[in-house]
């Protein structure tokens, strides 16, 4: 019964979520296999956060299963650190600590929460700033940074944990479209590295590029999904055709 | 930021009245003082008594009235100590996520704030043991000490607030990302919260401290040797000449006014500086 590899890295089994009376999440069901990139696209407001929120435990959900690994998400003795150890994530509003260096807040975690010595998550660290493209900005606070550049340490920052599955919550969504370009870039060569990525996004033709899959989502369900170029030039669903018809 | 508090001198902004600064600065006002102090003297002159002069009665006692008066400073420090300290505890206690803490900080916090510092003065006074034992030994509580207490409770309960305050004016976002990188809560708390409040914080804490700086002098009613207790004794140890009134009280004025309006402008100073960060 225990994990392997060729399990599902996240599957997701008929979950429903709902905030007091609104029910946002009514029975989604996915499967992410070690080293896929699955896309999730559909109109504001349609759970797309509150799913891939509920992945690494920062909501919680009434009914269904997710598993990670083979661990069940939906337990009440799940060990929620455990959990995040392994699920990255990296938000919209990059979420950086503002008082911390772009180096500090990489850095920080690693030897807080996974115990590394100094000396090697900071070499750690730096090397992580210059695969994002950020040498010579490991002193510079958040504030001083551009918003994709930002993006980029929230990036590093979560990678940092070795984590095995990432989750990208609209993490361009935020940015100047001058900068959107370096953060898809950065993604793009993870990708391609083989990690396991989840996004939420609205770029259709990054999503397209890079993902092996496609879900779109509606009112707390999947719609209709499938790999990219079936899902774009064949899509069945009217609402799915509608949507892709605005965005596109 | 928030303005989670119904007492205006907590507010961490500051109200947007037309601040003109140079209309009343520092070097102002200490004239006025002086001026309040030196004309009663000035119409004793004129009476031309045997008695020293005013001022110079109270040349011989500014040594005594300093002396008070720093006496005060140090029951001033240390019910901000013990305040803030309290007062940070009852603070995250009141974000705890055991309802009952919550709650029950929550009321603490309340109570204390909505109270009377001069009835919790007494109430320090009169309810605390004049002496404690602890393993056999046993220390005495002196009347000072006592008004520590008294004067920590309700900086306690306004910092409780101003803590509580500070962290609710954070984006929620710095949790989600501490507690998506695996921090503890107590982890989030201490390396990514608090931090970021020193900040917010530090305007309203130092207001509080210049109030409570000035309710200090609430420790004569109850007996402490502080700067308005000397004064009193001093002037009746003067055999109570009238003349003698504002001079000394214009000093114990003055002596407040120089501690406590710095603070203030410094504070002012910081609320805009961060108010431009922010
Ligand atoms: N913490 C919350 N409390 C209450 N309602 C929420 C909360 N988070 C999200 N919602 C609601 O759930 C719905 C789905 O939100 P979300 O998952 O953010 O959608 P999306 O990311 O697809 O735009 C929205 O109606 C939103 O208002
Ligand atoms: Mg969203």
């Amino acid at each position: 019964m225990s994990w392997t590899p060729a399990d599902p890295m996240v599957s997701i089994n008929n979950v429903h979520k709902s905030f007091g009376e609104l029910k946002v999440l009514n029975g989604v069901s996915l499967d992410v296999m070690k080293g896929d990139v699955i896309c999730i696209i559909g109109p504001s407001g349609s759970g797309k956060s509150t799913l891939i929120r509920c992945v690494n435990a920062l909501n919680d959900i009434q009914q269904g299963s997710i598993l990670v690994e083979g661990q069940e998400v939906n337990d009440a003795k799940l060990d929620k650190l455990e959990l995040r150890k392994k699920v990255g994530m990296v938000f919209q509003q990059y979420n950086l600590f503002p008082h911390k260096t772009a180096l500090q807040n990489v850095m920080m975690a690693p030897i807080r929460v996974l115990k590394q010595d100094k000396a090697s998550a900071e070499a750690k660290a730096r090397a992580l700033l210059k695969k994002v493209r950020l040498e010579g900005k490991e002193d510079a606070y958040p504030g001083e940074l551009s918003g994709g550049q930002q993006q980029r340490v929230a990036i590093a920052r979560s990678l940092a944990m070795q984590p095995d599955v990432m989750l990208f919550d609209e993490v361009t969504a935020a940015l100047d479209p001058e900068t959107v370009g370096e953060v898809l870039q950065t993604i793009k060569d993870l990708a391609e590295e083989g990690m396991t990525c989840i996004l939420v996004t609205h770029e259709m033709g990054f999503a397209r590029e890079v993902a092996d899959h496609i879900y779109f989502t509606d009112r707390g369900v999947i719609v209709e999904h499938g790999p990219p170029d079936t899902f774009f030039q064949n899509a069945q669903d009217p609402r799915t055709q509608e949507f892709l018809s605005q965005i596109l | 930021m928030n303005k989670k508090t119904d007492m205006p001198v907590m507010l961490s902004k500051p109200i947007e009245a037309p601040y003109t600064p140079s209309a009343l600065s520092y070097w102002h006002i200490l004239p006025i003082i002086a001026a309040m102090m030196i004309i009663p003297s000035l119409a004793f002159s004129a009476a031309g008594d045997e008695q020293l002069s005013p001022l110079a009665v109270l040349k011989n006692w500014i040594p005594l009235l300093l002396e008070g008066f720093v006496f005060n400073l140090v029951i001033s420090v240390c019910a901000m100590a013990v305040g803030t300290a309290a007062g940070t505890a009852l603070g995250l206690g009141q974000i705890s996520p055991n309802s009952l803490m919550r709650s029950g900080s929550w009321f603490v916090t309340q109570f204390f704030r909505n109270a009377p510092w001069l009835v919790l003065l007494f109430f320090a006074m009169f309810l605390l043991p004049f002496e404690f034992s602890i393993a056999g030994l046993t220390i005495p509580m002196p009347d000072w000490f006592k008004a520590i207490i008294g004067l920590s409770l309700p900086v306690m309960a306004n910092v409780s607030e101003i803590v509580r305050g500070a962290i609710r004016s954070l984006p929620s976002g710095q949790w989600e990302a501490a507690e998506s990188l695996a921090y503890t809560r107590r982890q989030t708390l201490w390396l990514v919260i608090l931090p970021q409040c020193v900040k917010r914080m530090l305007p309203p804490w130092m207001n509080l401290y210049a109030i409570l700086t000035m309710a200090t002098v609430l420790a004569s009613i109850v007996g402490v040797s502080e700067v308005m207790t000397l004064t009193g004794r001093a002037l009746s140890a003067e055999g109570g000449r009238p003349d003698l009134l504002a001079p000394f009280y214009g000093f114990v004025l003055l002596l407040f006014f120089a501690y406590c309006y710095p603070i203030a402008r410094y504070t002012l100073r910081l609320e805009k500086k961060f108010a431009v960060i922010n």
